[in-house]
């Protein structure tokens, strides 16, 4: 096989890595926009907001430490203790939990029935303060996140690869990880949806908000549910991203790309973000890979965007989601 | 007392429709604008004029075209950055193509110049509304900068990929470049926003504003009733994108002197110009300049507020700001859906009234 092509297929499986990401992050979005037709532009920043909050439990970091010490004159940093991966996961996600029921108490419940333009503008005011609330919470500075996952270039392509085609492809182990655990994670939403009672519920919700309060559901409960699902989710996208790169603000620019993600997938539709996702993870580093000598690099900012726009001229309900029937 | 309209009598249908109901109103009109033009130039310092004066003024013409197309025609736009990013490149590419072009003609030609881009971007909003239309939007934001930072024929393959204005001059006086007195930018910007609102104020009473909010409150009903649902939706792209154009060339030919794309018209200036809207007033003339206002003071309230005088960090001071202003979309939004705009109104009601409330 002739060199170029090897080079293509390997930008191609790290794009296909990268589309993980942006699966976990857009599945976050699916589920809240399934559950309450709310297009939760938060999302990418919640995924910061969680590995931020999980570092913090790890490290024993003061939350407010920066405020504090302005305000009052002191210096503290530190509780002086650490806190193992196992105990800091639980509590991030109690954090996300409580997040989720605020959120609901505070800003949903106030905006019900308000048009979808308006609902998607709050969430972009919620994703602002968010992001405030967690650089002041737990400092602006890039961390590095460690729970354990293995790094560096996986041994084991690079052999297969090598023997197969006699070039080894470098390929990062934590990004294998990221796709077994995204695996893992849409195998247990599909089956807690499937098979739970509360599962079923949310089902019934997405359908029909009417009918569902009317059979007995709690939308409230609901609300809270998915915003807890999503929080999940997100800490899973942080933790992922964190470990690979550090966690820092441009964690929550990945958000961004989710929304042409969707696009692509659908806004209705859990297997859709992720072949979304891994669509444009392998088509933006293929479309950079050929069209770099073109017209110059990092057409990785433009490209998820101008191919979500051209599908949007042609099939505007994405690939798999459902049709939507409605005249412009 | 003085906030009364008894005995303002209404003959004509004109006067019946003018801007200012109230002869109150109007009065205070004329002062303010001799005050603007006359006297506030003679007490213009630097650090007033550069850093809350003349942003104030650009920012209210962005925010009265993001207006126009989200508060008057209701598509949803996350790209003005970029387009005020293509009003500046503009206006440098035609200062150094045409230098002998006068200043003010380049800065309107700016405007045309975005308005073709808008509605080049406005096309998809034919097919798709709502959040569709914004990821659209976002398309343009992020390619038209990525175009503007790595193509040299934008910035003249300058080395540092920055575009510098050079210095041009307005009825002998320099208006770009270095030495530009504050005065001088300050009656340049302002100029622009009277004419940009009388223009607004104009166009969004008229038959074609009428047909933008038409378009907003319930696109079949409107094509139903004759209004054309592509002139309405593509002059509403132009317009909107003319004015965000005008602010994009003022910000960088007379307030900044030099620019970079990708870190003076990135996707935050898209969000604060969406928020100046927000905060000041969906669909409302005031609303612009209010938002605009409010958005450009806060920073600098907060900075002298903690920074200065208590002695915090900056960081700090802008995670706060980022903080509160997330905050207070989310409270507008739920609290006055109409923004400042309508806290103004109501103010307005109550001093009608005061202080005999029968």
């Amino acid at each position: 096989m002739s060199d170029t092509v090897l080079y293509a297929l390997e930008a191609a499986l790290n794009g296909l890595t990268v589309g993980i990401m942006y699966s976990l992050v857009a599945l976050g979005f699916v589920l809240i926009f399934k559950a309450s037709g709310i297009f939760n532009f938060a999302q990418g920043v919640m995924a910061l907001f969680a590995a931020l909050t999980l570092v913090g439990f790890q490290t024993g970091q003061v939350p407010f430490s920066h405020l504090i010490n302005a305000a009052f004159g002191t210096s503290i940093h530190n509780f002086g203790w650490t806190m193992p991966t196992l105990l800091a996961i639980p509590a991030t996600i109690a954090v996300m939990v409580g997040f989720a029921w605020l959120v609901e108490r505070i800003v949903l419940k106030h905006l019900v029935n308000q048009a979808p333009i308006i609902l998607f503008m709050a969430t972009i005011g919620l994703a602002y303060f968010l992001e405030g609330l967690g650089d002041i919470m737990w400092g602006a500075e890039v961390k590095p996140l460690n729970v354990g996952l293995p790094q560096g270039m996986s041994r084991w392509v690079d052999e297969t690869t090598f023997n197969l085609f006699g070039y080894g492809f470098f390929v990062d182990v934590l990004s294998l990880w990221a796709l077994a655990i995204a695996a893992v994670l849409v195998t247990a939403l599909v089956i807690f949806s499937q098979y739970t009672k509360q599962g079923r519920a949310l089902r019934a919700v997405a359908d029909d908000h009417q009918a569902a309060l009317s059979v007995g559901i709690s939308l409230r409960f609901i609300w809270v549910l998915t915003w807890s699902i999503a929080g999940l989710v997100a800490l899973v996208a942080g933790i992922m991203w964190g470990s690979k790169s550090g966690v820092q603000f441009s964690l929550s620019l990945i958000a961004l790309k989710a929304l042409p993600v969707l696009i692509l997938g659908g806004f209705t539709s859990i297997p859709g973000a992720i072949v979304g996702g891994l669509l444009i993870g392998v088509g933006e580093k293929l479309f950079d890979f050929f069209m770099q000598p073109v017209i110059g690099g990092a057409t990785e900012n433009w490209f998820a965007y101008m191919l979500a726009l051209a599908f949007l001229l042609f099939r505007p309900q994405g690939l798999f989601g459902e049709k939507i029937i409605e005249r412009v | 007392m003085l906030y009364r309209e008894a005995g303002d009598f209404k003959t004509s249908y004109a006067s019946d429709n003018q801007t200012f109901p109230i002869r109150f109103d109007r009065y205070a009109y004329w002062v303010v604008l001799l005050l603007a033009v006359c006297v506030v130039p003679f007490f213009l310092n630097d650090y007033w004029t550069k850093s809350i004066i003349v942003p104030f003024l650009i920012y209210v013409i962005a925010a009265l075209g993001l207006n126009i197309l989200i508060g008057y025609c209701g598509q949803l736009s996350l790209g003005t950055g970029a387009f005020m990013a293509v009003g500046a490149y503009a206006t440098f590419k035609l200062t150094m193509m045409a230098p002998g072009l006068n200043v003010f003609v380049v800065f309107i030609l700016a405007g045309l110049v975005t308005s073709a881009v808008g509605v080049l971007f406005g096309l998809p909003s034919l097919k798709i509304k709502g959040f569709y239309l914004a990821v659209a939007t976002l398309a343009a934001q992020f390619f038209l900068i990525w175009l503007f930072t790595r193509q040299g024929w934008f910035f003249n393959y300058s080395p540092t990929g920055m575009i510098t204005m050079p210095v041009r001059t307005m009825l002998g006086f320099a208006v770009t470049g270095p030495s530009a007195s504050a005065a001088a930018i300050y009656l340049t910007c302002l100029f622009f926003v009277i004419v940009m609102a009388w223009l607004a104020r104009n166009l969004t009473r008229g038959t074609t504003g009428r047909s933008w909010m038409a378009i907003r409150d319930m696109d079949i009903a409107a094509e139903i009733i004759g209004v054309n649902p592509l002139i309405a939706k593509l002059t509403a792209f132009a317009v909107s994108s003319f004015f965000v154009g005008v602010a994009g060339a003022l910000l960088f030919g007379v307030q900044l002197g030099a620019a970079e794309a990708g870190e003076a018209f990135g996707i935050n200036k898209s969000f604060l110009v969406l928020f100046m809207v927000i905060i000041g007033g969906l669909g409302s003339i005031m609303g612009s300049f209010l938002g605009a206002a409010f958005l450009v003071v806060l920073p600098v309230i907060l900075k002298v507020l903690l920074v200065d005088s208590l002695g915090w960090p900056s960081d700090l001071a802008r995670h706060l700001e980022v903080m509160i202003i997330g905050a207070l979309i989310v409270l507008v939004l739920i609290l006055e859906p109409h923004g400042m705009a309508a806290l103004w109104r109501t103010i307005k009601d109550k001093l009608r009234l005061w202080p005999f409330p029968h």
